[in-house]
This record gives structure tokens, sequence and C-alpha cells, in this order.
């Protein structure tokens, strides 16, 4: 692991970012905008949109970095840039430490637009602190950063990996207990749901967001950054020098 | 001096057996031609040489340690078929990190660009510029370490004649100043640049050598006909 190869590489990815202007307005102007327009279908019901709200905030970020960073990461492999990164001096870690780095940055970013635009313009209400919403948003970002690395090496196209996106993605969102409290469900889905790493991302938005307990809030955060480097373990044993 | 030595290389890809006890040497400092039709193995050696190839057995051995091994990536270069680079990143902003990863001062980032004739073209995005001007893209990052041994797959294919005979003799500079090249061709018409050879085929090698003693050997009178007989006679 080399400091300065992680962050070359984490200059390299923001690099290619920022040249692709429309990639980064979608990844700053969708999630403000899907949250406004969750405003304005629960016009009648304001507490539906503070209760859903709030959560969103942090789950949107999520999804952008799962589809972002498992293209991102499969161009890298079908331009045959990893392969020639494989044989140079760059550890693997160095390269997830880079994609992490990179993409942390880009989801704190979201995460502040979002935030000023759901409290700032839509008057959405929280009991909790802001700041510990947005600080899980980032948290979430680099879990989807983290999933959509590992989900790449099973994608051949692009068009795969982003189909991958409802396979991996909306079944997290459905079971997550946002838009149903989990009790409510079958009970096989409730078990299942505990499972799934979306599951406690958004219990700790839940609890943040209701400024609930801060030791579970720090739990569910504990959570997260341990699937978030599971995934990062296996994304990088799916990084081989040698291939068939 | 031997810069890479195969012994007994087997390699199987999917179905195909790719490589079958492939045994060759390559001299040091000097520019060894591979030649061979497509799909007769060129690539999955140079891979095997390289050290990114899942191999069935054998060994291989460069710069006198097996091939792969970490202290060989900053000692070897690598050009694939396909350039290998960031097409929404421009070649100097392409080498310039290249450079980093193998840590080594950003001047060298000129030279590499002077070297492959890119500095006009160097500040646009590379997926703008022609195939040819892709491939030395790539090969530029392959020179930014100044590496022991340079392995190139096809690096001509596409390039005007120009262009091909000022990298040939970019090549042969390379290997004056004690570099060893290994460069893979399927034009015949190339192997009469090399110092040395190796002919393969089918996954095998049919013969290897200095080009002068491959044409005595056949008693041909150019390289291409040499091969045929090499061919017909194995």
């Amino acid at each position: 692991m080399n400091g300065r190869v992680a962050l070359a590489t984490a200059e390299r990815v923001l690099h290619q970012l920022r040249r692709d202007r429309r990639t980064v307005a979608l990844v700053f102007v969708v999630p403000p905008l899907l949250l406004a327009l969750f405003r304005y279908v629960f016009d009648g019901q304001p507490e539906t949109f503070d209760r859903v709200g709030g959560p969103l905030v942090g789950i949107f970020p999520f999804v952008m970095m799962f589809v972002v960073t498992s293209v991102t990461m499969l161009r890298e492999r079908t331009t045959g840039t990893l392969e020639r990164l494989m044989t140079l001096p760059l550890s693997k870690l160095d390269l997830l430490a880079g994609y992490a780095l990179a993409f942390a940055l880009v989801a704190a970013l979201q995460a502040a637009v979002t935030c000023a635009v759901a409290f700032g313009l839509l008057g959405l209400d929280v009991e909790g602190s802001v700041v510990v919403v947005a600080a899980l948003a980032v948290c979430n970002a680099l879990l989807g950063m983290a999933l959509g690395l590992f989900a790449s090496a099973f994608a051949q196209s692009e068009f795969q990996a982003v189909q991958f996106m409802p396979a991996f993605v909306l079944p997290q969102f459905l079971l997550c207990g946002l838009l149903v409290p989990r009790e409510r469900m079958a009970d096989a889905l409730e078990w299942v749901s505990y499972a799934l790493p979306l599951t406690w991302a958004y219990d700790g938005l839940r609890r943040a967001v209701e400024g609930g307990d801060a030791a579970l809030v720090a739990r569910d955060a504990a959570i997260v950054v341990g699937v978030t480097l599971v995934a990062l373990a296996l994304a990088a044993a799916t990084l081989r020098r040698r291939t068939p | 001096m031997t810069a890479v030595r195969v012994r007994g290389l087997d390699v199987v890809r999917g179905s195909t057996h790719a490589l079958r006890s492939v045994s060759l040497e390559v001299p040091s400092g000097r520019v060894t031609g591979l030649l061979g039709p497509s799909g007769s193995g060129k690539t999955t050696l140079l891979r095997a040489i390289v050290g990114v190839q899942v191999v069935r057995g054998g060994t291989v051995e460069v710069l006198g340690l097996p091939a792969g091994s970490p202290p060989l990536r900053s000692r070897v270069g690598y050009v694939t078929q396909a350039p290998s680079v960031y097409g929404d990143l421009a070649a100097r902003e392409n080498l310039a990190y290249f450079a980093r990863i193998l840590r080594v001062p950003g001047e060298r980032v000129e030279r590499a660009l002077e070297l492959v004739d890119l500095s006009r073209s160097s500040r646009r995005p590379v997926r703008e510029l022609s195939g040819g001007e892709q491939a030395r893209v790539s090969l530029a990052v392959a020179l930014l370490g100044e590496p022991e041994l340079l392995v190139l797959d096809e690096p001509t294919v596409g390039l005007d004649p120009v262009l091909r005979r000022d990298l040939w003799s970019a090549f042969h500079r390379l290997a004056a100043e004690g570099a060893t090249l290994l460069v893979s061709s399927h034009v015949m018409d190339e192997a009469e640049r090399c110092d040395s050879l190796v002919l393969m085929r089918e996954g095998r090698v049919v013969a290897a050598g200095e080009p002068e003693a491959l044409l005595a050997r056949t008693r041909a009178e150019n390289l291409n006909d040499a091969f045929l007989v090499l061919v017909e006679g194995a």
C-alpha cells in the first residue's frame, strides 16, 4: 500500500468524472430533484414527507454511487486499463482506496447539496441533527461504492452493470422499512431484511432523523462501515493479476 | 545474456490449447520479433511473459525472476494490442497518472511523448485521436518507466509506413541503450527489422534464431519463404 499511488488514483478518477459533465449533473441534480418530487407528491401529507424525506437524503447517494462505480470499474476492466494497472507497481488496495477516496468526496458534496435543498428549500423538518444525517449519507455512499466495485466483476457490459441496479438495489430498497415498516411484512421477508445492508443504513438514518439514541445510530453506522469493508475485501478478491 | 527464458510452457484458454510446450530464449539488449499468423499464440505467450496469464505448466523466467514477480512490475513494460489508456483523459494526463504509479519524475512524460511523436496532440482526450495515435499513447505509457524489458503486442498495426519506420528505429535506439524488446507482429516484412526471431504457428514455436541464419538454413530468398519452408518441413 502506498498513499501517494492511492491519491494519484483518486485524482485520476475525479478528473475523469469532471470531464463527464452530464454524469456530474446527474449526481448532483437528481437527488434534490427526486426529493422535490416526493415533497409535492405528498403535498397533502407533510408528515409523510418528513418521515420519508430524511432517510431518502441518505439513501440516494447509496443508489447513485452503486451505479457510477460499477460502470467506472467495468470500463476499467473492458478497456484493458485494469490489466495494465495489474502489471504495474500498484497494489489492489491502492486502487480500491483511490476509488473510495474519490467517491467519498463526491458523496460528501452530493450529501451537502441534497441536504441544503431538502432542509433549506423544501422545508424538510427533522428532530435530529442534519450533520449526522449527512454523515450517514456519506457512509451509505461508500457502501454503494463498495458493492458497485464488487458487482462490476459479474458484468460483461455496461448494459449488464446498469441492470444490477434494480437487481441489487431495488429489493433492498423495498425491504429496508422505508415504504412499509418491516414488522408488517411477511415474516420471511422481515428476516431477509436483517441480512441486507440497506436495512441497517435505513435504521441509522431513521433514528438520526428522529433524534433517537445516539449509541444505536453509531451501531447502525458501524454495521454499514463493516459491510463496506467486507464488500471492499470481496472486490479486491475479484481483481486478479493473472487471468485465464 | 538472456532476458527471458521459457521452458515447456503450456497454456489452455477456454477450449483452446493456446500454447503447447513452448520453449524459447530472448537475448538481452536486442529487438526480438515474435512472428506468426493471428491465433498462433503470440499474445498468450506475451501475456505469460508479463505474468498476467494463468498457465497450466512450464516455467517463465524474466530478468532472472519468475514472470509476474512484484519486483518485475517496474522493470517490464507491456503494451497490449488494443490501446489500454483512459479515453476520456488527454495523453499527457494519462502519462502523468502512470508516471506517479511508477514513481518516475514528471520530465519523463515529455520525453515519452517526444519518443512516440505525440507532443502536438497531447492535450486532446485520447478518444478523439486516431487509432494510430491512441496506440502510440499506450506505447508511451510503457516507455515512462524506462523498462529493461519492453513487451509490445503488435505495436505497428494500422500505422502509416513513415511512422512504422520511425518506431522501429526508436525500438533499435532503445535496444542500443541496453533495453530488451520483444515485439510481436503478424506481418512477415517486419521480421527483417528484428535482430532475432521467434516464429510461431498453432501454439508452437516453429523456429527461432537470427534472420540470416534462418535464411541460410532454409535456403530461402526472403523470410516469408523461409517461414513456409519451416512450416511445411515441420
